[in-house]
């Protein structure tokens, strides 16, 4: 059904058990111009995932069947696909959870549908801004337009998001960013005061492109301010 | 202590058996040398006056019974021979002067006295000496006689005794140790046992009791004291299971709740975006259904936000901030809100305010102050000022609207309480604003203070502590405002923020 749709501006795949919610956000969506596909199981979700191909996945979190944070480890174990949660609760520990199991941004319920909107252009926007073809940073090559990252000729798989962060981090070495910097022009939001967001994906980001974790030497804290890219 | 009975015991024992043994020996000795002083005054009285020198030498000799006593003659100034005569060895120095003097001063009577009896061949043995005086009629010549009973075997009985004496307190003293360290072994030791144990219950060892031996108090004591623990155990069981029901509760009815809601809430942004096409009444009942739902689900999340503290679920997320940061990212928010009050904003933020915070909840505290403050303006500046010390840090939010009388400065933070209630419900928001606000200063071990005086407006105080480890005992910002009028007792100001004891969990709101 999605072939003859060209004019679509994304697919995304909704995983969601409440079917008048998923019935709700596709007409928002298909309103926005997205097509849509609704699954209302966990353990359907990574099938549906494969054979629809989606630009962009919403996730609820609590799920019948598989958990919700169990599929969003499956998908991003075959994929970098941008996954947006929705869940009910906003404590810490779920939002990490989520966060820590692959989601790229969470919108906790009930949301607003151009809140929701927001965050789903901010996910499917690349960063179209124009920069250098190649950057680096200690001993990694990064290509920017061919979006993939190099240590010594082995590539490291990022998610776009992690590779975005990193970019944004290389583009400027030695400019300490902050928290909210990083959301507005990684994430693409302002006022958006959860920082969480923005320690999850660098501790992900670093778990990948570190030679010890414990001791990152190319994204460093700065302690109170933020963080920056560096290499000593 | 024993020890002390013991040794008085002991030594008045000693004085009787010695005065029991001494007196009849006495008595013996008193009727054997009266006796044999009246042969002696018989005899001496009857013999020939020329030889009487020699005749008492030897009655002396006779009158000695070896090993019994000893005699010993001495005679007196006037006597014609001045020869001292003695058996069986004695010194005359062991005579005691008193004594002597006593014999010389009465003729009749015999005396006696305890003392050391000296031999020229031997060592000094105790003994008791009677002396009386000797009168020969014939010449008249006077002569003390005196008798040294040596008190040898006396001696030697006391000494068994005392010996026997010595050994049975011995004895009495190790057994009374020993009847003490068990007396203290069958008591104290359950006794320390139950101090420990019940100190392991107090830091939450709900698990542990003591062991139950015999049937008597102690063991008593025991049970009971096992028995208030269970009661204890499962009371704290039950109020766990209760609290993680509730927290459960919580969470169950925030996603059960939360999903339809947000089905209805994009349903009617939907209707709400389209409401142009509708006619005037589906119109009005659209602008309504939003407007409504807005506050609905405003309430909602304070609702959740509230028993969530309730249920002590509340947990810290804490990050190194600056204050200002936080306050000028809440006046951003809160920019169309100013301008439609006109209300002009006076900041007093001169330098870096950093404390280690949840900037989630403190940008809660702040949206709610700050726009409490807005919504009361009445057109009037608002003051917002920071400041910090080196433990604590502080933010003064001060509006000069209606502001509230002094007794009502402990409400504001009740849940619900709205300072009047015929205009509370055009001026929105939940009436839990403030309760949180105050749980989220709590749960930092900070306070939130507020003072409030009719027409003159309102000023709440948040103070933080600048470190999770710091208690707080000030704050670097005055406890009312500046501009207050004098006239105000400070009844106006209410304490209703006394910090948290950190992590002791919920028990102690």
């Amino acid at each position: 059904m999605a072939e003859g749709n060209r004019t679509m501006r994304g697919r995304i795949l909704i995983v969601d058990d409440d079917t008048a919610l998923s019935e709700m956000l596709s007409i928002v969506l298909r309103n926005e111009g997205y097509d849509t596909y609704l699954c209302a199981t966990g353990d359907k979700a990574v099938p549906a995932f494969r054979e629809f191909k989606p630009d962009l996945v919403l996730l609820d979190l609590m799920l019948p069947g598989m958990d919700g944070i169990d599929v969003c480890r499956a998908i991003r174990a075959e994929s970098g696909v941008p996954i947006v949660m929705l869940t009910a609760k906003s404590d810490t520990v779920d939002v990490v959870l989520g966060l820590e199991s692959g989601a790229d941004d969470y919108v906790v319920k009930p949301f607003k549908p151009k809140e929701l909107v927001a965050r789903i252009r901010a996910r499917l926007r690349r960063m179209d801004e124009p920069g250098p073809e190649s950057l680096t940073i200690g001993d990694l090559t990064i290509d920017v337009a061919g979006h993939s990252v190099k240590r010594a000729g082995e590539t490291i798989q990022l998610t776009p998001l992690e590779f975005d962060l990193l970019v944004c981090l290389a583009s400027k070495p030695w400019q300490v960013f902050t928290r909210e910097v990083l959301l507005e022009q990684v994430w693409g939001y302002r006022h958006a005061a959860d920082t969480r967001l923005v320690n999850v994906h660098v501790q992900r980001l670093r778990s990948k492109i570190e030679k010890d974790p414990e001791h990152p030497e190319i994204v460093v804290t700065v302690r109170g301010v933020g963080y920056k890219a560096g290499a000593d | 202590m024993s020890t002390v009975v013991l040794l008085l015991v002991g030594w008045v024992m000693m004085s009787q058996v010695t005065d029991g043994v001494l007196e009849s020996r006495r008595g013996s000795a008193q009727a054997e040398a009266r006796a044999q002083l009246t042969s002696l005054s018989n005899t001496i009285n009857a013999a020939d006056p020329t030889t009487i020198n020699q005749q008492l030498s030897e009655l002396v000799l006779g009158t000695n019974r070896p090993g019994l006593y000893d005699v010993l003659l001495v005679p007196t100034d006037t006597a014609t021979s001045n020869a001292i005569r003695y058996t069986g060895l004695v010194d005359s120095d062991s005579i005691p002067q008193a004594l002597a003097s006593s014999v010389m001063s009465d003729d009749s009577k015999l005396w006696d006295t305890y003392t050391l009896i000296n031999y020229r061949d031997g060592p000094s043995v105790p003994g008791l000496v009677m002396g009386s005086q000797l009168r020969v009629n014939s010449t008249g010549d006077r002569y003390a006689v005196y008798f040294l009973f040596p008190l040898t075997a006396q001696q030697e009985t006391l000494d068994v005794v005392q010996r026997a004496l010595v050994t049975a307190g011995l004895l009495l003293v190790v057994l009374l140790g020993a009847v003490a360290w068990l007396v203290t072994r069958q008591v104290v030791t359950p006794v320390r046992m139950a101090r420990r144990i019940a100190e392991r219950l107090a830091a939450g060892k709900l698990e542990e009791r003591m062991q139950v031996r015999g049937t008597d108090d102690l063991a008593r004591l025991a049970v009971s004291f096992n028995k208030m623990a269970s009661n204890l155990q499962r009371q704290i069981r039950r109020l766990e299971e209760l609290s993680r029901l509730q927290r459960r509760f919580v969470s169950d009815v925030s996603h059960e709740l939360r999903t339809p809601l947000t089905t209805v809430r994009m349903a009617a942004d939907l209707l709400h975006e389209s409401r142009d096409q509708f006619d005037p009444i589906s119109r009005r009942s659209v602008e309504l259904l939003q407007n409504e739902l807005n506050r609905f689900e405003e309430l909602l999340a304070d609702l959740l936000e509230i028993s969530r503290f309730d249920a002590g679920a509340a947990a810290l997320d804490l990050e190194d901030v600056d204050l200002r940061d936080i306050v000028n990212r809440v006046l951003e928010n809160h920019e169309s809100l100013l301008r439609r009050k006109g209300c002009e904003v006076q900041l007093d933020i001169p330098e870096p305010c950093r404390a280690q915070v949840d900037a989630r909840r403190i940008e809660r505290i702040l949206r709610n102050l700050i726009g409490n403050a807005i919504e009361h303006s009445e057109g009037l500046p608002i003051r917002i000022s920071t400041a910090y010390d080196e433990d604590s840090a502080a933010v003064a939010v001060r509006d000069h609207g209606v502001g509230f009388r002094a007794e009502e400065a402990e409400m504001v933070f009740s849940r619900f309480w709205r300072a009047d209630p015929a205009r509370a419900r055009t001026t929105g928001g939940t009436g839990l604003g403030l309760s949180i606000a105050l749980e989220d200063a709590r749960l930092h071990g900070g306070r939130l203070d507020a003072w409030g005086s009719p027409g003159e407006g309102a000023y709440f105080r948040l103070t933080l502590p600048r470190r999770p480890d710091v208690t707080l005992s000030g704050s670097p910002l005055p406890a009312r405002p500046a501009d207050a009028s004098r006239v105000v007792s400070d009844k106006s100001l209410v304490d209703v923020g006394a910090p948290y004891q950190k992590l002791t969990g919920g028990e102690q709101r």
